[in-house]
């Protein structure tokens, strides 16, 4: 029935855009467009591909920190190498391997953590209450301090002799003995999770509860009216209409936690348990100065990040709106 | 179907009183419109009986049962909003299923009511779209159509053609008085219109500043209004009003003296009134006869306006600043700048005392 109706349209806009791509006017636009662009792009190309290029060339020499002026172009041998009946390079390396599930698995855990209190806290945020301005600003309160004195407050209070967190712990009977929350290996990725948990949940919430205030405010008193339970409500109404905010929230969370480097390190400084690819690379090329080494990681790092960024806007282009 | 009983119903937002004292009553199966001014609290009172709003005093009953304390679902009732408040990532179809399915009712059963309300609405070829690929006319049948599959005992409407224009608006109000007629439910309907609310309503309730200020059918809020705001309210064009003087009166009628039209003999009572005290007199456009100008009493004809079918005249006041209006049939060989006489038809001419309250036609010549 409803076909005849949903064919018509297309076929009535179609020859407008045909006579519109050859206009005066769109020329005019695409000019203006590249006019402003401009600028952007070259600042851009400086401060963002440049060193990627450089990153990218020194993946393939065998470059050092202290020298990387007369470095040797060296192939894949960064990379992977076939030497003496075995293989070589990074991606041969089991630690290269942890740091990459690592990553991932902070990644997915804490953002999704991140999302789901996130919401929570929105909620809480948006109902009426006296003195919400007040919370709301409080809330902001983790998200405005820096990461570094944020992640060194809970190396003081995840300590496992004299912080106040095995001491509370203690003291209501729940653990016998203190945990070394940052220094074992069963822990320490969940002590790293829960601190960035903390850290952004206010990001977030924030995001959510501006999409939460454009919602149409008389929906929800036609739900009323229809008798519908709030919290069916809140799952077939409210999360359908703020899933393009919370796909947004979600994306610069994810970019963020794959290339988490400061919690971490922080924290953990370079257990393995918790190496991400970022403190992987960091390593390689600091502490053993190996830049070649290091930038092949780095350029690992590159690839996996934007083959997830490119996968989740695939995934999530309806919601997102990229292909309207 | 219910009937609806308020019983001096008020309501108080934080320290404002916004609706006092308000007793109605609506039948089962009853039209009844709401009108009035923009912020007299008609939407407050809708959504009271909704259950939207709390209410502070008085009582709510729907059929028997006092429903003070009930929430929205449990009243029964359907409401249509100003803004439709549609669901806009559901279909037509989802939106006016949403309310049944979450209530649990079988799945033929939802089909089934859906497909009928969407047949009545004529909504069956835009069941599949989003809100946001309809007109205005069709959101406003889905909302029409959301609130009715769910049949509720009452149906409430908050004004809602005020987001159409003036041809889809008249098409509308036809629309959902044949619904009406066909339906039978009892509906509650909000409107500043009083043009909608004249040809919709069975029984009208004018509202003023949170009280009621007259109820009754649209014939007799015309013909016999009880205030010079229900005079001044209903009607289009408006009433005309111009001061008076009483010289005597008494339970059988009076004489009054109003600049420009000179001595009239009338039929109202003005027993309790003092000769001497001021009145306002009141005569709607159609019932004034324009004349040549004889004597003093004549007025300046300060526009003419010629609709097609009819003709309005508009007249200098003697006194306040308000165009008269005398509207006849077409053609009128009247022009700007004429000086000509006013005749009332003085059958038709309402008087209202110095509260504004109108003075009843005395019984002898209401029976004569
Ligand atoms: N939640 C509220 N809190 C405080 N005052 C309110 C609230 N809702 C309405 N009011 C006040 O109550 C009065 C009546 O409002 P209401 O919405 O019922 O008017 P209305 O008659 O529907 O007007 P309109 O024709 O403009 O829709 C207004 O003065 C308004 O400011
Ligand atoms: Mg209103």
């Amino acid at each position: 029935m409803s076909i005849p109706a949903t064919e018509g349209a297309p076929q009535a806009v179609r020859p407008r855009q045909a006579g519109y791509r050859g206009t005066k006017v769109r020329r005019q636009r695409v000019r203006a467009a590249w006019t402003f662009l401009t600028p952007m792009l070259f600042a851009l190309a400086l401060v963002a591909g440049w060193p990627l290029l450089r990153t990218f060339y020194f993946s393939f020499t065998d470059a050092s920190l202290s020298d990387t002026t007369s470095a040797l172009f060296i192939g894949f041998e960064n990379y992977l190498v076939y030497d003496d009946g075995a293989w070589y390079g990074l991606l041969t390396d089991p630690i290269w391997w942890r740091s990459v599930w690592n990553t991932l698995f902070f990644s997915v855990v804490s953002v999704s953590l991140e999302v789901v209190f996130g919401i929570i806290v929105a909620l809480l945020l948006n109902a009426e209450f006296k003195g919400r301005m007040l919370v709301r600003a409080a809330v902001l309160i983790p998200w405005a301090i820096p990461t570094i004195v944020s992640a060194k407050m809970w190396a003081w209070m995840l300590n496992d002799q004299f912080g106040i967190i095995n001491h509370l712990l203690m003291a209501l009977g729940i653990i016998d003995s203190p945990i070394p929350w940052t220094a074992s290996a069963t822990y320490s990725m969940w002590a790293v999770i829960m601190v960035d948990v903390w850290k952004t949940i206010p990001f977030v919430a924030l995001l959510v509860l501006a999409a939460l205030q454009m919602l149409p405010k008389d929906c929800y008193e036609a739900a009323e009216v229809d008798g519908i339970h709030p919290v069916k409500v809140f799952f077939r109404v409210t999360l359908p209409l703020i899933t393009p905010a919370l796909l947004v929230a979600v994306i610069f969370r994810l970019l963020d936690a794959l290339r988490v480097f400061d919690v971490i390190y922080v924290l953990t400084s370079n257990s393995t348990s918790t190496m991400t690819m970022s403190i992987y690379a960091r390593q390689q090329l600091v502490e053993f100065q190996d830049v070649g080494y290091g930038s092949a990681a780095s350029t690992l790092l590159f690839l996996i990040i934007a083959l997830v960024t490119v996968l989740y806007l695939y995934l999530g282009r309806r919601q997102l709106g990229v292909d309207q | 179907m219910a009937s609806v009983t308020l019983e001096k119903i008020n309501k108080v937002f934080g320290s404002t009183h916004i609706i006092k004292d308000v007793d109605l009553s609506v039948g089962e199966g009853e039209f009844v419109v709401f009108v009035g001014p923009s912020g007299c609290g008609k939407s407050t009172l809708l959504r009271l009986i909704a259950g939207l709003e709390s209410i502070t005093g008085g009582e709510l009953r729907i059929g028997e049962q006092v429903v003070n304390d009930l929430p929205p679902r449990e009243r029964g009732v359907g409401m249509v909003f100003q803004s439709y408040a549609l669901y806009p990532h559901m279909t037509v179809y989802e939106n006016m299923a949403f309310g049944l399915k979450l209530a649990k009712t079988a799945k033929e059963t939802i089909e089934e009511r859906v497909m009928a309300t969407a047949r009545i609405l004529q909504l069956e070829e835009l069941l599949h779209r989003k809100p946001k690929e309809l007109s205005g006319g069709q959101r406003q049948r889905v909302a029409m159509g959301r609130a009715m599959a769910r049949e509720p005992r009452i149906l409430l409407f908050d004004e809602p053609l005020s987001n159409l224009d003036a041809s889809l608006r008249v098409q509308m109000r036809n629309e959902i008085a044949r619904l009406h007629h066909r339906l039978g439910s009892t509906m509650v309907y909000v409107t500043h219109d009083q043009v909608e609310a004249m040809t919709l309503a069975d029984k009208i309730v004018v509202l003023r500043d949170g009280r009621v200020e007259q109820v009754g059918s649209p014939h007799t809020l015309y013909q016999q209004p009880a205030t010079k705001f229900v005079a001044g309210f209903i009607g289009s064009p408006t009433m005309n009003f111009m001061p008076a003087e009483l010289i005597d009166g008494s339970a059988e009628g009076c004489r009054v003296r109003a600049p420009g039209l000179g001595e009239l003999a009338l039929p109202q009572s003005t027993d309790g009134q003092r000769s001497g005290a001021g009145l306002t007199l009141g005569v709607r456009p159609e019932h004034l006869r324009l004349a040549e100008a004889e004597g003093d009493n004549s007025f300046e004809i300060a526009n003419v306006e010629y609709l097609g079918n009819e003709v309005y005249v508009y007249l200098e006041p003697k006194a306040g600043d308000t165009l008269l209006i005398h509207r006849s049939e077409a053609p009128s060989r009247w022009k700007i700048g004429q000086r000509v006489a006013l005749v009332p038809d003085l059958d038709h001419v309402h008087l209202f005392d110095g509260d504004d309250k109108a003075l009843a036609i005395a019984k002898q010549s209401q029976a004569a």
